[in-house]
C-alpha cells in the first residue's frame, strides 16, 4: 500500500472514468465535474467517446486543478472502471500512487491487481438491482451511483450534487427522487466500507466566481446570435453538429417574435455540405449574414464553392470544427490537420482568412469578428476550432457584450449611394486597399452587377483577356494584404530575453501555458506566442526575429503550421522546430515539456537564459 | 472588354409597359451563343415576359450554374442581379437568396447537364422545399461546351454527331419534378414563343417552385437527322397538351373560348392561368394521371407541351419556417441580438 502523505495532492489530480458508451455516463460526469466548479475549484473535462450510439468504450476524464490549468496533464490518478472490457488497459494507466475504483459485484481480484496503486471495489450493480426496478433504470443509476462513491472519497459536496440534480430534472419529481437515491446509495456504501476522503480530495475554493463552464460549439452558436446572423445552413457531422444545435435553441428562444410567432431566422438543414456552403453563398451574397459549422470531409466537399467565394468576393462564415483525418478518419477525436487544406481550398491562386480560438470564450468573440471580417472583406472566412474545444466544457471567464456593437457591413453602397455614382462598378478598386463596393440585389437598376466565377473584368464583365483577368487577380492579392492588417494580431507573452520562443495555435494553448511554467520551474526560460489569424501580421515575423529557435507546437502530424509559416513569412525554415501531436486526444503539457527539453535541455542550456 | 454590350437605342415609337419602360430596357449583354441556338430564343421569351408583366427590373434576381443555357442570364435584364455559380449548384445559391429576401423574383436557368446530371440532388432538394422560384432547363440533350458529348436527358436510340447512339434511359425533368411534388411543372420548345412567354409569366407567379422544361436544340452538336433532340424531330412529335394564358389581376379577359374549354387557376396575388385543353384526355391538376400520360407519350416519341400539372395555393419554403413577412435581409439589428442584459441571463445556465 502507498503510503498516505505521498498521496496528498488537494485539489489537483486527474480522475478517468471509463464507462460502456450509450449507458448514460455523460450526465453523471458533467454532474460531478459542475459540482466541483460550483466548489469554487477549477476544473477540466475531456470527453473521449467512439463513433458509436451503444456499446463501444468510453471514457471522460477530469482534472482538478487549483492553478486553473485546461489542458490534460498527462497523468491520471483516479480511474473509475466501470466497463470490463477495459479493465486492463484502465489498470495500467493509473499513475503510481493512485486509486482504481471498479464495481466489485463481480469480484477481480486477480485481474485487478497493482502493487503501488489502491483498488477500491463498490458493488454497485448489486446496490442498483436492489433498489430499482428494469434493466435500463438499472444501468442508469449506476452511473450517478458512482457519482455518489467518488463525493464519499474525494469529499465531494453532496449538497452541490443535489442542487444540481433538482436544476436539471426539476420538473420531473419521480427522476429527482431516482437519481438523488442512487448517488446516497453510492456515497453512504463508501463512507460505511472506505475510509474517507481519501489523501487525494477537494477542499472549496473560491477561484471559478466570475467563470462559466461552456462548449466551444454551443460559444461559437451564441457569437452567430450576436452577429446578427439570420440563415444557417449544414448538414450534419460530428464534431461540428452541436454548433447548430446550439444556434437552433438560443434562436427558438431568444429570435421568435413574441407578438407574431415569426422566427427572424431560417435554419436549413442540406441535402449535403455542397449544398450548406452554396445556400449561405446565395444569402451571404443577398445580405443576410450566414453561417455553415462543418469538419473536415464536409471543407473539402466545400472546396469548389470556397473558390467561387474567394473569385466572386462573397461574404461567408464556415466554421470548422476539426476532428481527426485523413479521410473519415476518427470522427470523434481531436487534431488540427485541416489547416492548409482551409488555407488554400480549391483550385487556382486562392487564399483565405482563417481564425484560430483557443477556448470557448475566443469561440464567442472571433465568431462575431469572423462576421464582420467576412463582410468587410467580402470573402469566406473559416473559424477553425476543433472537436477539443468544440465539444468539451471549458472553465472560461463570462463572456461580455458591449452593447454599442453594430454590425460591419463593409463596403455596401445603398440605392441613395449608388444614384449619386456616374456609374456603378462592382470590381473597380476605388479605395486602392483591394476592397470594392457591393450592392444587394433589388437595390435599383443602377446597382445591378454579374456575380460570376469566370474571368471577370474589374466592370464584372466576362473576359478572356490577359491584362483584365490579371487586374482583377492581382487586386484580390493586394486584398489579401490589406486582411493581413485587419486581423486579430498573435497574442505574444515576452518572458523574459530568451532565445527560445514556442508558437502554437488554437486548442494548444492551455497545454503550451502549463508546459511553459513546468519549464520555468526548471530552469528553462521560453517566450510564447500564439497566432490567431491567418494571413499573419508583422508581429508574426518579428517574433521570429527574436528568437534563434522555434518551437511549432500543433496537433497534426504534417507540421502544417510550421508549413504555413515558411510559405507565408520569410523565417528560415530551419529555425523552427516541429513539436507534434496526433494521437486524436488533446495535447498535454508533458508532451510539450518533453519535445523542448529533448531540444534545449540538458547541454542545451546556453540558448535558453536564466528563467527568473 | 471581351463581352459585348448592346447600344441602347432608344426608338420613340417603341412600346411601352406600365412603368413606362420599353422592350430594351429588359435586355442584356450580347449572346455569344452559336447563330441559331434554341436558347436565344428563350431569352427573347424571357425578355418579352418581363416586359410584358411589367417586372421592376432590379426586382429580378438571375441566377445559374455553368453551361451553355447557364451563360444566358447574362442576356437578359440586366437591370437584375446576376450570379452564374458553379456547375449544378445554382439550386443551393437559390435557397440561400430566397432565404435571405423572399420578396424578389427569382428565375433559374439551367441546362440538361447542369440539371440532370451534376445537379440533379440540388434540383430535387430545390422542388423538396419549394423554392419560391422559376426554374427553367434549356434542355437540348447534348453538352455543347465540351464539343457534343451525351447528356442525361439524352433519348435512348438518339445519335451523336458521328453517328454512336445513345444505349441509356433518359431522365425527364418532368416525369422527375412530378414524383418529387413539385407544384407547377411545365414543358415547351423554344421555338414556340406564343406558348412559352404565359408560361413564364405563370411561372414567375407560382408561389413555390415552378419547372419549365424547355427542349432547345443545339444546331451545332445535336441538330443532325438520328437525333431526338433536333428541330425537325421536336417540331414533328411535340404535342400541345394544354394552351396557356396568363391573365394578370384586374385585367379584362378578353379571350374567348367555348363553354368547358378552359380552366381558370387563380394564382395567390390574384393573377389567373386559363388552361385551355388541348388534347382532350389531359387533365393537369391530378398529378398521377397526368405522370400516367406523359410517361405514355413519351414511350411513343411525343413531348407533350403546355403548363402539365398545377397546385396553385401551396406553402412555400418560408411559409414552413415561419419567418415573418420581412425580408430577412432587413430585420434591424436590434432584433436579432439579445445585447448585455441577455448575455447575463444566458450565462446563469452555464455556472
Amino acid at each position: 500500500m502507498p503510503d498516505r502523505a505521498a498521496q496528498e495532492r488537494i485539489n489537483d489530480f486527474a480522475i478517468k472514468i471509463a464507462t460502456v458508451n450509450g449507458t448514460g455516463s455523460a450526465s453523471a460526469n458533467t454532474l460531478l465535474m459542475k459540482a466541483i466548479f460550483r466548489m469554487g475549484v477549477p476544473v477540466m473535462g475531456k470527453n473521449y467517446f467512439p463513433s458509436n450510439i451503444q456499446g463501444l468504450p468510453t471514457w471522460y476524464e477530469i482534472r482538478v486543478t487549483k492553478d486553473g490549468y485546461v489542458a490534460r496533464s498527462g497523468r491520471i490518478d483516479i480511474i473509475v472502471a466501470m466497463n470490463a472490457e477495459t479493465y486492463v488497459r484502465d489498470l495500467k494507466e493509473v499513475s503510481a500512487g493512485g486509486y482504481l475504483i471498479y464495481d466489485s459485484t463481480w469480484p477481480r481480484s486477480a485481474l485487478l491487481k497493482r502493487d503501488d496503486i489502491t483498488i477500491i471495489g463498490v458493488p454497485l450493480a448489486k446496490l442498483c438491482n436492489e433498489n430499482f426496478q428494469g434493466v435500463r433504470a438499472r444501468i442508469l443509476m449506476k452511473n450517478i451511483a458512482y457519482a455518489g462513491v467518488l463525493a464519499a472519497l474525494l469529499d465531494i459536496d453532496m449538497e452541490k450534487l443535489k442542487e444540481l440534480l433538482n436544476e436539471t430534472y426539476g420538473k420531473k419529481a419521480n427522476l429527482v427522487a431516482a437519481n438523488l437515491k442512487a448517488l446516497e446509495l453510492g456515497h453512504n456504501y463508501t463512507r460505511e466500507h472506505v475510509s474517507c476522503p481519501l489523501a487525494m480530495h477537494i477542499k472549496p475554493l473560491d477561484k471559478t466566481n466570475g467563470y462559466i463552464m461552456i462548449d466551444g460549439n454551443t460559444a461559437a452558436a451564441l457569437g452567430c446570435v450576436y452577429a446578427g446572423a439570420t440563415v444557417g445552413a449544414w448538414y450534419p457531422i460530428t464534431p461540428s453538429t452541436s454548433l447548430m444545435d446550439g444556434f437552433k435553441s438560443f434562436c427558438d428562444k431568444l429570435r421568435v417574435d413574441p407578438q407574431t410567432g415569426k422566427k427572424n431566422f431560417m435554419i436549413i438543414q442540406a441535402e449535403d455540405e455542397l449544398a450548406a456552403i452554396g445556400i449561405v453563398l446565395g444569402a451571404a451574397w443577398n445580405g443576410a449574414r450566414a453561417f455553415t459549422p462543418t469538419s473536415g470531409p464536409g471543407i473539402s466537399l466545400m472546396n469548389e464553392f470556397l473558390g467561387l467565394a474567394y473569385y466572386a468576393e462573397v461574404p461567408a462564415v464556415i466554421f470548422d470544427v476539426q476532428r481527426v483525418g485523413p479521410s473519415t478518419g476518427m470522427p470523434t477525436r481531436t487534431q488540427q490537420a485541416d489547416i492548409m487544406l482551409c488555407a488554400y481550398a480549391s483550385h487556382g491562386d486562392t487564399r483565405h482568412v482563417l481564425l484560430f480560438p483557443a477556448n470557448p470564450e475566443e469561440c464567442f468573440y472571433l465568431t462575431v469578428k469572423a462576421f464582420d471580417l467576412a463582410e468587410r472583406l467580402q470573402t469566406p472566412v473559416m473559424v477553425l476550432s476543433d472537436l477539443d474545444i468544440g465539444m468539451n466544457d471549458w472553465m472560461c471567464p463570462d463572456l461580455e457584450w458591449d452593447d454599442s456593437y453594430k454590425p460591419d457591413r463593409g463596403k455596401m453602397l445603398s440605392k441613395e449611394e449608388v444614384l449619386k455614382l456616374d456609374k456603378f462598378f462592382r470590381f473597380v478598386d476605388r479605395d486602392e486597399d483591394g476592397i470594392t463596393y457591393r450592392t444587394l440585389p433589388g437595390v435599383h437598376p443602377k446597382a445591378s452587377y454579374f456575380t460570376r466565377g469566370s474571368g471577370h473584368t474589374q466592370y464584372g464583365g466576362y473576359t478572356e483577356d490577359s491584362t483584365e483577368y490579371q487586374m482583377v487577380l492581382d487586386r484580390l492579392k493586394r486584398k489579401f494584404g490589406t486582411a493581413a492588417r485587419m486581423m486579430p494580431p498573435a497574442i505574444i507573452e515576452q518572458r523574459g530575453p530568451f532565445e527560445v520562443g514556442v508558437v502554437a495555435i488554437g486548442s494548444s494553448d492551455g497545454a503550451v501555458r502549463e508546459a511553459l511554467d513546468i519549464l520555468k520551474a526548471r530552469g528553462v526560460g521560453v517566450n510564447y506566442m500564439r497566432i490567431r489569424a491567418f494571413p499573419f501580421g508583422r508581429e508574426v515575423s518579428d517574433f521570429f526575429d527574436k528568437h534563434e529557435i522555434v518551437f511549432v507546437v500543433e496537433q497534426n502530424r504534417d507540421a502544417q503550421l510550421r508549413s504555413l509559416l515558411t510559405l507565408e513569412t520569410p523565417v528560415e525554415k530551419t529555425k523552427l522546430r516541429s513539436i507534434l501531436h496526433y494521437s486524436g486526444l488533446s495535447i498535454s503539457s508533458e508532451c510539450i515539456v518533453n519535445g523542448i527539453m529533448a531540444e534545449v535541455g540538458e547541454g542545451r542550456s546556453r540558448i535558453t537564459g536564466a528563467a527568473s | 472588354m471581351s463581352y459585348l454590350l448592346k447600344p441602347k437605342v432608344a426608338h420613340p415609337g417603341l412600346p411601352k409597359n406600365e412603368l413606362g419602360l420599353t422592350r430594351r430596357d429588359y435586355e442584356g449583354t450580347m449572346s455569344t451563343l452559336c447563330a441559331g441556338c434554341g436558347h436565344d430564343s428563350i431569352t427573347a421569351a424571357i425578355t418579352e415576359a418581363c416586359w410584358g408583366m411589367s417586372l421592376e427590373p432590379q426586382n429580378l434576381v438571375k441566377l445559374s450554374g455553368i453551361g451553355c443555357s447557364s451563360k444566358t442570364t447574362a442576356y437578359f435584364v440586366s437591370g437584375g442581379h446576376g450570379f452564374n455559380s458553379v456547375h449544378g449548384r445554382m439550386p443551393s445559391i437559390a435557397t440561400g437568396a430566397y432565404a435571405a429576401n423572399r420578396e424578389l423574383q427569382y428565375i433559374g436557368v439551367s441546362g440538361d447537364g447542369d440539371t440532370l446530371s451534376i445537379g440533379l440532388g440540388q434540383f430535387c432538394h430545390a422542388i423538396r422545399r419549394n423554392i419560391n422560384m422559376l426554374y427553367m432547363i434549356e434542355n437540348n440533350g447534348v453538352y455543347g461546351l465540351t464539343k457534343g458529348q451525351f447528356s442525361a436527358s439524352a433519348d435512348v436510340g438518339s445519335t451523336a454527331k458521328k453517328g454512336e447512339p445513345n444505349t441509356q434511359k433518359p431522365i425527364d425533368p418532368v416525369l422527375t419534378a412530378l414524383s418529387l411534388g413539385a407544384t407547377f411543372v411545365a414543358r415547351s420548345f423554344s421555338g414556340d414563343k406564343e406558348q412559352l412567354v404565359p408560361l413564364i409569366q405563370a411561372g414567375f407567379k407560382h408561389k413555390g417552385f415552378a419547372l419549365i422544361d424547355v427542349l432547345s436544340p443545339c444546331v451545332t452538336f445535336n441538330d443532325h437527322e438520328g437525333s431526338t433532340k433536333s428541330y425537325a424531330f421536336t417540331r414533328e412529335h411535340y404535342h400541345e397538351a394544354v394552351h396557356t394564358d396568363f391573365v394578370a389581376p384586374m385585367q379584362e379577359i378578353t379571350a374567348k373560348y367555348a363553354e368547358g374549354e378552359v380552366l381558370p387557376v387563380t394564382m395567390h396575388d390574384g393573377s389567373q392561368v386559363h388552361l385551355r385543353k388541348i388534347d382532350h384526355n389531359y387533365n393537369p391538376v391530378d398529378r398521377s394521371a397526368a405522370y400516367a400520360y406523359i410517361q405514355r407519350k413519351l414511350a411513343e416519341h411525343e413531348f407533350l407541351t403546355g403548363l402539365l400539372y398545377v397546385e396553385p395555393t401551396v406553402t412555400d419554403f418560408h411559409d414552413h419556417n415561419g419567418t415573418p413577412a420581412q425580408p430577412l435581409n432587413s430585420v434591424p439589428y436590434e432584433k436579432l441580438s439579445p445585447g448585455s442584459k441577455g448575455l447575463q441571463k444566458i450565462l446563469s445556465r452555464y455556472r
